[in-house]
This record gives structure tokens, sequence and C-alpha cells, in this order.
């Protein structure tokens, strides 16, 4: 429980593997707030307040195109209100 | 990955609306209220189903495909793990038995599930809820089959998973989760939403599918981590299914928001509850360790937990009631389950064991409130009995608690060395609790659970012996009985994992030197 009033955090986890390497460092370039945890087979990405996923720095990143419904295969959890459309899929609390 | 390059007519919230709504009508022969009964007895207030919103806004086609994809990458390495004799490679065999636990207690719950989904699928007067709840219903029918798959593996090497859907019937402690989504499924379907979609899904389900299944990953099972981060891959999707059917319920009137708390109330105890096996699987059985329970639900309940509610404050939703007395749990319940579980080793079947000295230091270092203080000297103690020859069973049968027929062994909130007992007195006779969580949710619904059908109950009733059975018989020994009814092999499934034929078996294949001095310590109570 958050005792002091900080900003929440929203978090998105992946499979530790090559298809999700790029779609990993993508979200890191874009939310210098971002921090990765790496565990077995599993890497979590917390941000405090909100967090992107844009499709074009995926695409930037592999040099081919990028659906971001792509990201369900190796999704393995979020947190946090979500908002996708073609371009970009967001997290984020209210408060 | 996908290489084409389609160039899409719609974007997706277009391709949505038209894969979703577009495809819905309202009858005309029969009157909308005869065809779905059900969306509205529970006094949940929808006003336009149009603002239900499904934010990944996953279309059937894609669902399809991106399932396939899920698919093939699980069945590869279902297979390479297989032909690759990868049981032999974890890290002990020890950790086996929360695999058993696991096709025991959790894979039939994705069955039910399944069914469940379907049922509110099928009920939902929105067509947007129905999708998701559809989609949702053939994710948990994937699940239960590739748990299957990936776990028969296990079972042509390793006791106590041959028989899981007739234990999952008849087993006393697996009438605690059989218990918990026959109460989810016997709710109307918004309330079962909010049970398992928003409170088991969303607030507790990380608990289960990531740091146990990334302890997997450590322990050298690759076969369990991929089906279990494929599951958790569509749990994403079934989390935000919860928690958009809550905000839903609470945008579209005022007069939902008392009924949507008093379901969080009841489904968050009630899944914290059933959790307990997860804590003790945590803390007890994953060899090798990447969390414990502590630290886990510290991560994933009261951080994100405290987050989420945080956010539908504004609503005028509080956390769920039991939520500090949960958060005190977290110094205890791993230890009180193993010692249960310990102790009834005779009638369950998995092995357990007295943690080595390492594990008990770890444990000492990561429960410094209270390991060294309540749970290691007993530990300790069981295992001086255990060498001297005396591995102690226990044959009596305990009382349950009404609610969440979970044996009463936890205990006082502020004094973790007194069993915490409650009871209420309806129609006549008494009811027995292990909270006052679990006895709140039976006085909001009496009528529901004093028709549970509590194991220790029914086999006192006689209703778990095989026909023919004399239980007035000289020398009658009705665990025997009982365990007979269930088709445990006894000796062979159940009884402590010293001596136990997975051990020797395990230490064989693997080529193991055997331990001198470890061997038959166990045996009959």
């Amino acid at each position: 429980m958050n005792t002091v009033a900080t900003v929440s955090k929203v978090f998105i986890a992946f499979q530790d593997n090559e298809e999700a390497r790029p779609v990993v460092e993508a979200i890191l370039a874009d939310n210098p707030q971002a921090d990765a945890v790496y565990s077995p087979g599993l890497v979590k990405i917390n941000a405090p307040g909100h967090l992107v996923v844009r499709r074009a720095t995926i695409e930037e990143q592999t040099g081919r195109p990028f659906d971001l419904q792509q990201i369900h295969v190796n999704l393995v959890t979020l947190s946090g209100h979500i908002d996708e459309d073609d371009d970009q899929f967001t997290l984020s609390w209210n408060q | 990955m996908d290489t084409r390059v389609t160039k899409k007519k719609l974007g997706l919230k277009e391709r949505y609306a038209a894969m979703t709504r577009g495809l819905a009508w309202d009858t005309t022969y029969q009157p909308m209220d005869k065809v779905f009964p059900f969306d509205r007895y529970e006094g949940i207030k929808i006003h336009d189903w149009e603002k239900w919103e499904d934010p990944f806004r996953l279309t059937m086609d894609a669902y399809w495909k991106y399932q396939g994809e899920k698919e093939r990458k699980l069945y590869a390495v279902i297979e390479a793990f297989a032909q690759n004799n990868g049981q032999l490679g974890v890290a002990d065999a020890r950790y086996i038995n929360a695999l058993k636990i696991f096709i025991q207690a959790v894979t039939p719950l994705e069955y039910m599930a399944h069914r469940g989904f379907a049922h509110v699928g099928r009920h939902f007067t929105g067509a947007g809820a129905r999708v998701a709840a559809q989609m949702q219903s053939v994710d948990e029918l994937r699940h239960f089959q590739t748990e299957t798959h990936a776990i028969s593996h296990y079972n042509k090497y390793f006791n106590g998973m041959h028989n899981a859907s007739h234990w999952y019937d008849r087993v006393w402690y697996l009438a605690v989760p059989k218990s918990f989504f026959e109460d989810a499924m016997s709710g109307g379907p918004f309330e079962f939403l909010t049970a398992v979609s928003f409170s088991f899904e969303y607030v507790l389900t990380n608990l289960l599918f990531v740091p146990f299944m990334s302890g997997a990953a450590h322990n050298g099972d690759m076969s369990t981590v991929t089906f279990g981060f494929s599951a958790q891959s569509d749990e994403s999707r079934h989390m935000t299914l919860g928690i958009e059917c809550i905000k839903f319920m609470l945008e579209q009137d005022p007069a939902n928001v008392p009924i949507v708390q008093r379901w969080i109330d009841k489904w968050f105890w009630r899944g914290y509850r059933l959790l307990t096996i997860v804590a003790m699987m945590q803390d007890y059985m994953l060899p090798k360790r990447v969390m414990s329970w502590k630290e886990a639900w510290e991560m994933y309940a009261e951080e994100n937990g405290g987050a989420l509610f945080k956010d539908l404050a504004r609503y005028g939703i509080r956390l769920p009631k039991g939520w500090e007395i949960a958060c005190e749990g977290k110094d205890h319940i791993s230890h009180q389950a193993w010692n249960a579980f310990y102790n009834f080793a005779a009638a369950a079947p998995f092995h357990t064991w007295v943690p080595t000295d390492e594990e008990l230091n770890w444990l000492s270092e990561k429960y410094p409130d209270s390991f060294d203080q309540y749970y290691r000297p007993r530990l300790e103690f069981y295992r001086e009995r255990q060498q001297a020859g005396h591995r102690y069973y226990s044959k009596t049968l305990p009382m349950l608690c009404t609610t969440c027929q979970i044996p009463m062994f936890f205990t006082e909130p502020g004094d973790p060395t007194k069993i915490c007992y409650r009871e209420t007195t309806h129609g006549g006779d008494k009811y027995h609790f292990c909270s006052d969580g679990c006895k709140h949710i039976f006085e909001q619904e009496p009528e529901k659970y004093v028709q549970s059908w509590l194991p220790v109950h029914q086999i006192y009733q006689g209703h778990c012996f095989k026909p023919g059975v004399d239980p007035t018989q000289p020398g009658f020994d009705p665990l025997a009985a009982v365990l007979d009814w269930y088709d445990l092999n006894v000796g062979r499934d159940n009884f402590d994992f010293e001596g136990s034929e997975d051990q020797r078996n395990f230490a064989t294949w693997r080529g193991d030197a055997p331990q001198a001095g470890s061997a038959k310590k166990g045996g009959a109570a």
C-alpha cells in the first residue's frame, strides 16, 4: 500500500525472448522514466504514472513493419488502463 | 512473426466496431428479456451497452491468428522438452510436486472458467461483452488443454498426476478450488465477471502465473514456464476484461456501486484464501527460489492492487474488506498451509517434506518477523522426529471453514499463536469459519452456503466410501476407505517425499548416488 502520496506505477511484462527484445528496447527508448527488471524467463517494465508503446519505434528497431497486436504473443501481464490504436498502446492510471 | 505487409482498409477502432457491434442485433420474434433472462436480476442497471469498451479491440480474426501463433510456439517447446527428457533437467524431484498441485487444483479451474465464460458470453445483452467473454471461454479451454498436454509428459514418470479430474470432485483439499469456482458460476453474469475477471484475474492471478512461472524457469522446467506464460499472455486480456467490466458497471449507474463493492469484498477474500496454496507452492516447493510469497504479495497485491483501488476511488470504490488482514497474512499463510499439508500428507496425492537447512535459512531471511519465531522450530522438530523414524501423519479429520472449505489453520489477526475460529447460527444449525471474512460472506448469502459440499462432513455422513463398504465393521479404517474411494495409490501418491518412489526413480534416472541414511523414513502412519 502506498502510505505516502506517490505516483502509482503501471507495468507491462513480456517473455524474455528475441521477439520481445525490440519491443522492450522501444519501450525503454520512448519512456525514459521506465525501468526494466529481469527475472528468469521474464522482463517486467515499470513506469510511474504511464507508459507508451509506439509502433514506429519498434519498426525502427527491427527495420520491418510491426502490427501492435503482435505484442499479445509474448505479453505476460500488465497493469493500468489501456488505450490502443494502430500507432500506439498506452497504459496509465488516472491519478 | 508476421512479415506480410498489408494495408488495412479500416483502422483498429473502426474494424473493432464493425466486427462486434456491427454483427449484433436485437431479437424480434421473442422479447430480448426472454432471450437474455440473466443480465437483470442481480440489480445491475445498464443504460447503454454501447459504452462497453474492449481497449485491446481484438477482433475474432486477429484473435485466431495470434492464438495460433502462441500455440505453435508452445507446442514446439513442449515437444522439444519431451524429446530431450527435460523432466530430468529440473532442479530437484521435489519440485514436481508443485506440478501435481497444478494439474490437480489449477487446471480443472481452467475448464470451469471455460464453461463459466461460455455461459456469460451467451447471456449478456451487450455485444462487446459477449465477444470478450466468448474469446475468454476459448482461451480457458486452451489453457486446460495445454496444461494437460504439458503435464502429461511428467505423468509418464512421476506419481500423483494420473487421476486429476477424478480427484477434483473428491479429494478434500480440492474442494477449496472447486467450491470457489462453483460459487462464482452459480452467481449471475455480472457477479461472475467481478469474481473471476476482476477480483481473481486482475487483482490476484499475477501472483500465480508470474513469480511462480519465473520460478519454474529457474528450476529448469521450460515446459511449465512456457505454458504458464502462454496462458498468462491471455490473462492480460482477461484482466482487462475485468477492469473494463468494473468501470462499465460503475459508470452506468451510481446504484451499481454498492453492489459492486459487496462483490469485490466477497471475491477478494475468496480469492485471497484460494491463493494460500500458491503461497505455499512458492515458498516451499520451488527448490531454486526467485522471490518469496511475501515479496510477490508486496509487488502484485499491495503495490499494484493499491494503485488500482486508488484509481477506482473516484467511483466511490474502496479497498476490499479484509485487505489489511490479508496484508498481515503475507508473513504467515505459506507456512501455516505447508504445516497443514505436512501433517495431512497421508491423505493428499502429493509429497511434502521439511526444507533443507539452506532453504530454512532462506525462509528465515525472507520472513524476519515470523519464521524463526513461529515456524522454523516446528519444522526442525518435525525433521528430528522423522529422522528418528517417527514421521507423523495426522489421520483425524480437520474442521473446515464452511465458506472457503480450508481446514481451520489460519491464526487470529495480531496473534499468530492462536487459531482463528468464528461461528454463526442459521436455521438452528451452527456453522464454523476460519475468519471474519468467510463468516461475513456466509451471512450475506446463508441459503447458498448451507448447501456446501464439505468433504469432512461428507466423510462423516458416509458418502465417501466405495459401495459395499461397511463402516461399522470392527477395525474399520475410515481414512483407508476414503483413500480407496479417491482412487489414490497409497504408498506412491502420498506420504513424505523422503523415501518416495519419485525420489528413488529420479535419483536412479539421473545416476545420482543414493544418499546415505535418507531412504525409507516415510512409510505408514
